[in-house]
């Protein structure tokens, strides 16, 4: 009995070991495993799924379709997961993916929790994390990596934007009510730093935990701090809730402003226009710019029944510039695609002149707007009034301020 | 004095009643979950889901029938009570003679399910439902802005549980009810329908629910989860006010909101434990509850 399992088992060894030589064989040959395989991590249910989620699928596919479906003559494959907004979840799916799955890049990841432990599973398996959903600075500094790329925001280029033009305003006293989360308290950080470097000054800080659907006790005791600003340093469902609920008490109609740090094309969708007229925002990008923009979220529009969010272009952009880099590196292999992705200039419908700096930002333009009242808006999706332009050099974090441990020459 | 304990009383007072509001809803809710505890001995796990059910037949009412908001606080409560003696019919009363924890997770597989028929169906972001046009608005009470929705709030909650408290407590249908729960076969041997009696009780604790649902509509966004959320905390009002008890529900519903409310005033962070931290107090010193009795 013992000698058939053991001879069974010797077997097994001898097919396994022949596969695995026939699996290296391949990857000699430029593309592992003979297919380009994307993965899509996302929350595909939860409160930030409406600016990422099944849209950020879509957004890759439409990626891959307009690249042709092959690159170096190897078949694209799209695939996709719901990390549930946990972190372990992300993480152990990564693993999978990354082992098993031999998935060469994972695409979308917000929120930021689920980002930071996708990275460093890239960096270990020697593959590619670009994250569009994910706000935090952590990315690009104390957790950047060789594999991971930023690519559409983060919280310092977030608070400089809508921070810095509320203080200019004269708006100088603050209140924050803030998701109690890594993204949450890296975005007040930067906004605080923001504030009070142009001689604004916080009064208070309130804290609240993700997924909260009753703002009411923050709303009011920020009400009662006498703030000029109530700054809201969450996203997606809390930043709904809490305009609702901030818009219930009149908060919104009163000499108090309140400013989402982080506000998407889908939020403001759901709030409607009544209840989210006059808000500034920070973007990075919105699909009414241009002939190039609205040619596409139009395609995108007919498949989702959305318009796309900055972080979906975002995914359709980075796919693209992924794959052009796999092509011109003529390899998936991460390092050698890395360096292709980094040296290359980003020029598409998303970005103008992006380029993909060392610590793995991706820096572009970003844009200040304001909600438009139902008067001026035209159409359904036209909510966004553009009003300055950040010139990429000033919107993100100085790469020479940062700490990102890739970053050899900071001057 | 303009500060107590460092707080300015306007703030305090304010917070008070948020906590008075949330607390309404804990009442109404757990009022029907010690109905059904109360009177059939079932853990009515899928009570959250009921809310839930309650607040979409609103939203879906208003947005593809043109039901009002009035309307449907009625209409609604009474479909989900159906769908509830449906489920008694069919599934609870099968399992009567049982323990007590198949029922729980009966009703638990249930909620599941329902919530994951309307992800399905609706996807996960919140529904708005619009505050209705005459109750728009609020008032300036000095301390705060006290919209108008939720006085009405306040005001519905607490009527809806003093008449079903006398329902239950001062009526011939509420003595039946009693008796029959102490004794069925006794009762039905007066010539009561009783298994009727019990069908209609847990119908009637799942409309509760319901009307909590469409109350909560449009304060909150409507969404699958929307009683998932808030499931746990009631049950654990329910814990410690004493099972079954339907006066200790209702008083714990309330007083719990307005600690809360507070604690979101001193310290925030410990808002979502306080509840808990309470529940594991009272069933160390008081195992039955603040107001059961022991069995």
């Amino acid at each position: 009995m013992n000698q058939i399992t053991l001879s069974k088992l010797g077997r097994a060894i001898l097919t396994t070991a022949v596969i695995t030589a026939a699996t290296n064989g391949a990857q000699a040959a430029n593309v592992s495993d003979e297919v380009v395989r994307i993965g899509v991590m996302t929350d595909m249910s939860g409160l930030y799924a409406a600016q990422n989620g099944p849209g950020s699928v879509e957004a890759v596919k439409m990626a891959v379709e307009d690249f042709g479906g092959k690159v170096l003559g190897k078949p694209i494959e799209v695939i996709s997961a719901n990390h549930q907004n946990r972190a372990d979840t992300a993480s152990s799916l990564a693993r999978e993916w990354f082992s098993d799955g031999k998935v060469d890049m994972i695409g979308n990841l917000g929120p930021s929790h689920t980002a930071l432990a996708v990275v460093q599973r890239a960096e270990a398996s020697n593959r590619i994390a670009i994250s569009t959903g994910a706000a935090t600075t952590k990315l690009t500094n104390d957790e950047c990596t060789p594999n991971s790329v930023h690519y559409v925001y983060d919280t310092y280029a977030m608070a400089n934007g809508t921070a810095h033009a509320l203080v200019e305003q004269g708006k100088k006293t603050w209140t924050f009510i803030t998701v109690d989360y890594v993204f949450g308290r890296d975005l007040e950080r930067d906004a605080i730093a923001v504030v009070e470097s142009n001689g604004g000054e916080v009064l208070s800080k309130l804290s609240h935990p993700l997924k909260t659907s009753d703002f009411t006790s923050q709303m009011l005791t920020a009400q009662a701090s006498g703030a000029e600003v109530i700054a809201l340093a969450n996203a997606g469902g809390d930043t709904i809730n809490a305009i609702m609920t901030a818009s219930e008490f009149n908060i919104t109609t009163s000499n108090q402003t309140v400013a989402a740090l982080v506000l998407f094309l889908s939020d403001v969708h759901s709030l409607g226009l009544e209840t989210a007229q006059g808000l500034m925002l920070t973007t990075a990008w919105y699909w009414d710019f241009s002939n190039e923009t609205r040619k596409w979220s139009e395609r995108f529009l007919e498949r989702t029944n959305n318009m796309p969010s900055d972080a979906q272009a975002g995914d359709y952009s980075s796919t693209l510039h992924y794959l052009r880099a796999v092509e011109a590196a003529g390899t998936d292999e991460a390092s050698a695609v890395m360096a292709k992705m980094k040296s290359m200039p980003i020029n598409d419908m998303f970005a103008t002149n992006g380029q993909i700096r060392e610590d793995g930002r991706m820096v572009h333009d970003m844009y200040l707007a304001q909600v438009k009242t139902p008067a001026e808006s035209k159409r359904m999706w036209d909510y966004f009034d553009i009003i300055a332009t950040i010139p990429a050099e000033d919107a993100f974090q100085p790469i020479s301020k940062g700490n990102c441990r890739l970053v050899t020459d900071t001057e | 004095m303009d500060e107590i304990f460092g707080f300015p009383p306007q703030l305090l007072f304010a917070q008070i009643f948020m906590g008075l509001i949330n607390g309404s809803f804990y009442a109404v809710l757990s009022l029907g979950l010690a109905i059904i505890f109360g009177l059939l001995r079932i853990i009515n796990f899928s009570h959250g889901a009921m809310y839930m059910l309650g607040a979409f037949s609103a939203w879906f009412g208003l947005q593809y029938l043109g039901i009002n908001y009035w309307i449907a606080l009625v209409l609604a409560p009474l479909a989900v009570g159906l769908f509830g003696l449906l489920i008694e019919r069919t599934m609870l009363r099968r399992i009567r003679h049982v323990d007590h924890l198949y029922g729980l997770l009966l009703t638990f597989g249930i909620a599941l399910i329902l919530e994951g028929a309307l992800v399905q169906f609706f996807g996960v972001a919140g529904q708005r439902y619009p505050t209705p046009d005459e109750l728009q608005g609020g008032i300036n009470l000095g301390f705060m802005f006290l919209p108008y929705y939720r006085a009405w709030v306040i005001i519905a909650s607490v009527v809806i549980c003093l008449v079903t408290w006398l329902i239950i407590e001062r009526t011939k249908i509420g003595a039946y009810l009693r008796a029959g729960t102490e004794n069925p076969d006794m009762v039905q041997a007066f010539g009561i329908n009783v298994p009727l009696m019990t069908s209609l009780t847990y119908g009637f604790g799942v409309a509760l629910s319901a009307f909590a649902g469409v109350l909560a509509a449009p304060i909150v966004s409507v969404s699958p989860y929307m009683g998932s959320n808030l499931i746990i905390v009631v049950f654990a009002v329910v814990v410690i006010g004493g099972m079954g008890s339907l006066l200790g529900a209702v008083i714990t519903g309330l007083a719990l909101g307005v600690i809360e409310g507070l604690t979101k005033v001193f310290y925030s962070e410990a808002a979502g434990l306080v509840i808990f931290m309470i529940m594991i107090i009272v069933l160390l010193v008081r195992p039955a509850g603040l107001f059961g009795r022991p069995e």
